[in-house]
């Protein structure tokens, strides 16, 4: 593996942090909608460059995968979605975006502090690689945390699950069939909780979830 | 005199001269995107000229800092940019005079501006002060945290070695050096008030910051004033060139052949972002006074960022 390669690798997987930060960052639907988008074939690429790298063919498929089904499917499905919900305005955030940039920020830290010692008998490229792997992560953890709005919660847990891709490509080994099954349980996943937003919304008129603290009687 | 010596005066009389001439040609491309015809390039140096030969004329109740402050300005700025290599590297005044030192001259001449502004006592100035501290206080930990990065990076503050070493082969690309562009973007578009965050050509009341706080000069002071604000907008400018883009820039000791090289290099760098800059800018619309902190934070953030990546990376030496 030439010096290139590796960095051009470490860019891609770099660049997937710094779009989990513009997700975090992004506060209208459609265009939280598009930076998804964005991610999933920023994912594709690493994928198939590390498909290229590895001399490893099942990982194009993976690529394939995460193109078809991260970067295509889901953003329209959940764009329909949203325009029937009727729910293209701001959303509202649990927490401004100055401290949730920060506490991201303390996570990406945080990920690198913990994967650097445990990772040491590793080359340099699968720490970094595992690295920004577990920051996409907690990024997307965080996500979930910070905002009310189930569809955000939605591509919240979606660009967790693109972390979770990065990090089984990093490591060499990772069985096709594993990925194709987690590539559809993200789908399936997808459409129950396509399904649940429907039956939030009849229930209580709206999807943001404080309204089922309410119900169940935790509200402040 | 040794060559060095020679470089750098070149260098400082290069910067100064060639300023207003920047401003021209980014005003130029301008008004073509906009299919105006546009003023000569030539433009900012008549205005300077003219000026200078108007009576300038001090409000009554204005003090000695008032008269005083646009020559401490242009003195602080114009040295700031002496010091960043344009077309060679290896400035005598590089070892004691660092990346940080720029920093904190035009943090000087930034506090100058403000205190001048406040100075006369009318409402303008205080809003322009006030708003352009608001910004400092977050561009300016954005810019020493791009620079940090860059400083982790290439293992100096010295902008000739850091330059000199990016030149080097074997440094690739890197995404803590792709976070600190961005982030050193950001914060020249924000420092000499370019389009989303003040437009240095209308005087509306609402969104002004620069032109608020200047708004009581006239004659030579605001001569003085106008180049300096050219000369920041060269410095920003060459520091991204010399940082990023360093092929072409004369190493210390070259033949007169390469210096020669270098300076034809620069100018065409120089050129390059200024038709990026106002593409940029006509691009986009102006924003609100009160979100361009939010557009600076992320500067800061990815700053901070880019230097905590570097953890990770593999940083050939």
């Amino acid at each position: 593996m030439s010096a290139l390669d590796s960095d051009i690798a470490h860019l891609l997987a770099g660049s997937m942090v710094l779009v989990s930060f513009m997700l975090l960052y992004q506060d209208r639907m459609f265009a939280l909608l598009n930076v998804f988008a964005l991610q999933a074939y920023v994912l594709a690429f690493s994928v198939a460059w590390q498909a290229y790298l590895q001399r490893a063919p099942h990982l194009y498929i993976t690529a394939l995968i995460a193109l078809l089904f991260k970067g295509i499917i889901i953003p329209v499905a959940l764009r329909r979605i949203i325009v029937r919900l009727g729910i293209h305005r701001t959303i509202e955030q649990a927490l401004s975006i100055g401290p949730t940039m920060l506490f991201g920020i303390a996570l990406v830290g945080l990920s690198i502090i913990v994967m650097l010692p445990v990772t040491q008998s590793q080359g340099a490229f699968v720490r970094e690689d595992l690295a920004f792997a577990l920051s996409v992560v907690l990024l997307g953890f965080l996500m979930m945390v910070t905002r009310r709005n189930a569809v955000s919660q939605v591509i919240g847990f979606m660009s967790l699950e693109n972390g979770l891709v990065l990090a089984a490509t990093g490591a060499r080994g990772m069985p096709l069939v594993v990925e194709i099954s987690v590539g559809f349980s993200v789908l399936i996943a997808f459409i129950v909780i396509g399904i649940f937003l429907f039956r939030i919304r009849e229930r209580f008129d709206t999807v943001d979830l404080q309204a089922l603290d309410m119900s169940r009687g935790e509200a402040t | 005199m040794r060559p060095g010596w020679l470089t750098q005066l070149l260098q400082a009389a290069l910067v100064l001269a060639l300023a207003p001439l920047l401003s021209g040609v980014t005003r130029r491309i301008r008004a073509r995107l906009l299919r105006r015809r546009g003023s000569p390039l030539l433009q900012p140096y008549r205005d300077l000229l003219k000026l200078i030969r108007k009576e300038a004329v001090v409000a009554d109740n204005a003090s000695w800092l008032f008269r005083v402050a646009p020559y401490l300005i242009l003195g602080a700025t114009w040295a700031a940019a002496a010091l960043v290599p344009t077309f060679a590297t290896g400035l005598p005044f590089s070892a004691a005079a660092d990346i940080i030192v720029i920093v904190a001259l035009l943090g000087t001449a930034r506090f100058l501006l403000a205190l001048a502004g406040l100075d006369v006592g009318t409402s303008f100035g205080g809003i322009g002060a006030s708003r352009e501290m608001l910004f400092a206080s977050l561009a300016e930990p954005a810019m020493l945290m791009a620079v940090f990065t860059l400083s982790v990076f290439a293992g100096s503050t010295e902008l000739s070695s850091i330059s000199a070493y990016m030149q080097t082969a074997g440094v690739g690309i890197n995404i803590s050096l792709a976070l600190a562009l961005v982030a050193l973007i950001i914060v020249s578009i924000a420092e000499n008030g370019r389009i989303p965050v003040d437009n240095p050509a209308t005087h509306l009341e609402l969104t002004m910051v620069h032109e608020a706080m200047v708004l009581e000069y006239s004659g030579r002071h605001l001569a003085v004033i106008e180049l300096a604000a050219a000369v920041k907008l060269l410095l920003y400018l060459s520091l991204i060139a010399c940082v990023f883009t360093p092929w072409g820039t004369a190493i210390a000791g070259a033949g007169v052949l390469h210096y020669a090289i270098g300076l034809a290099a620069y100018v065409l760098k120089l050129a390059l972002l200024a038709l990026l800059l106002t593409l940029f800018e006509t691009a986009i619309a102006k924003m609100r006074v009160f979100r361009v902190p939010e557009f600076l934070g992320i500067a800061l953030m990815l700053g901070l960022l880019g230097t905590i990546l570097l953890f990770v990376s593999r940083v050939p030496r």
